[in-house]
């Protein structure tokens, strides 16, 4: 049996690839943005937090980075309905996004503050900066600057995580692709033009995360 | 609906975990040495053999695993190939590893000082020589620690597997979950073991990587 290739079977399906796309790109760029802000909570309490905080945030950071994201992705969908949570396919997504990246991004940023030298803690407390004051401008700016090629790559290791959120049905590009292979049966096709646009994908957010630490992240 | 008590959820789940154990095992040592492969081609310093494995690499670490099983499941056998889940799961699983393995080892290689190919380089060794009796057991010190590290992502990486059918721990979580209707307790007992077979390799490759530094 030969198969012949016909990649213009996609051509009529472009809307839903597109729309597919519109909504991995968002939820990539929420759940960063809200991500790192909870890993950077998480991180500044497992430092500096009194002893049981900083115990809670282990735990979680252990727990999520001990599972798998499906596992994680499902517990969320379908296990929280049962403590009377119940949350939409595309919350759910955006939970377990934000959960799973918070997690990484407090071990991450934990290790670059854990990296600042104390003589600049010590020296910021010299000039009557209050403690919030020493961990904005002191401690975790240098902490970003060091750990931004870290956080830049999981960044995109989440991204392309986030293909599993298809499994809820929360519509990204991997739920488009399947439902275009559901239609037109090019199963080689829809998932090789699909893998190559996350390729793409990949590729243009690793540019824009260099872009963005050049700018705003460097300590010069 | 049947009766199931937590006694059968749980034997269940123990019973789908030697799945996963077993595929990540398959997945790990087979993208090793694809991997092993891969890192000698990389680091050969032959333009022709590099630049594939460049592409292969950049392939297999910037697109979603998930698509890469479904290219592997549903594409492949479109070519009048019989794929069953299992190799699938083995195949892409595998090859995905080795990307990643790839990468980690040539940074331990690239971590070797220059003065150590040079030196076996002056003693007439060939490049297969000098991997194997100067470069790689340097490298091999450092590669332990990250290596270690990245086995809890294969062990992770094989629940996708679930998605085209592989019954291991994932999946036989979603069958209990349809026949018991308990989600919240079927999850976390799923997420219970998958904690159990990742967090001392964590552990494991957290100590190794202090202990190195302890030796710097």
């Amino acid at each position: 049996m030969t198969y012949h290739l016909e990649f213009s079977a996609l051509l009529p399906y472009w809307q839903d690839l597109a729309w597919g796309l519109l909504f991995t790109i968002v939820l990539t760029v929420v759940s960063t943005a809200v991500g790192i802000a909870v890993g950077t909570l998480g991180a500044s309490a497992r430092t500096f937090g009194p002893a049981w905080l900083s115990g809670i945030v282990r735990v979680y950071v252990e727990l999520i980075r001990n599972t798998p994201f499906i596992v994680q992705l499902f517990f969320i969908f379908f296990g929280l309905p049962a403590l009377g949570l119940r949350l939409t396919e595309t919350t759910a997504a955006f939970v377990a996004m934000v959960v799973n990246l918070g997690a990484y991004s407090t071990e991450i940023i934990r290790a670059g503050i854990e990296a600042t030298p104390k003589g600049h803690i010590e020296a910021g407390v010299s000039l009557a900066m209050s403690r919030l004051e020493v961990l904005r401008y002191i401690v975790l700016r240098q902490a970003f600057a060091k750990i931004y090629p870290a956080l830049s790559s999981q960044i995109v290791i989440v991204m392309l995580g986030s293909a599993v959120v298809s499994q809820i049905s929360a519509p990204d590009l991997t739920y488009a692709a399947n439902f275009i292979q559901s239609r037109n049966f090019r199963a080689f096709e829809v998932y090789f033009v699909v893998a190559l646009i996350y390729l793409v994908l990949a590729i243009v957010l690793r540019y824009v995360l260099r872009v963005i630490g050049d700018r705003f992240v460097k300590v010069s | 609906m049947s009766d199931f008590s937590l006694w059968i959820i749980v034997k269940n789940l123990i019973w789908a975990t030697q799945w996963t154990v077993i595929l990540s095992l398959i997945a790990f040592v087979g993208g090793g040495i694809v991997g092993m492969i891969l890192l000698f081609l990389r680091t050969s310093q032959v333009k022709w053999l590099e630049v594939p494995t460049k592409l292969y690499i950049e392939f297999f670490q910037g697109t979603p695993l998930l698509m890469q099983l479904f290219l592997f499941f549903f594409g492949v056998a479109l070519f009048g190939i019989e794929v069953s889940p299992w190799m699938a799961a083995g195949l892409a699983l595998t090859l995905w590893t080795s990307a990643f393995l790839t990468e980690i080892w040539r940074g331990c290689v690239e971590a070797v000082p220059k003065g150590q190919w040079e030196a076996s380089a002056s003693v007439a060794m060939s490049y297969i020589e000098q991997m194997r009796y100067v470069i790689l057991p340097q490298a091999m010190r450092i590669a332990i620690a990250p290596t270690v590290g990245f086995s809890v992502q294969v062990i992770k990486g094989t629940a996708l597997a679930s998605i085209i059918g592989f019954v291991e721990l994932t999946k036989a979580g979603t069958m209990l979950n349809n026949a018991t209707f308990r989600p919240f307790l079927v999850y976390s007992l799923v997420a219970l073991i998958y904690f159990c077979l990742c967090f001392p390799l964590s552990w494991f490759a957290k100590r190794l990587e202090g202990r190195l530094n302890v030796a710097r």
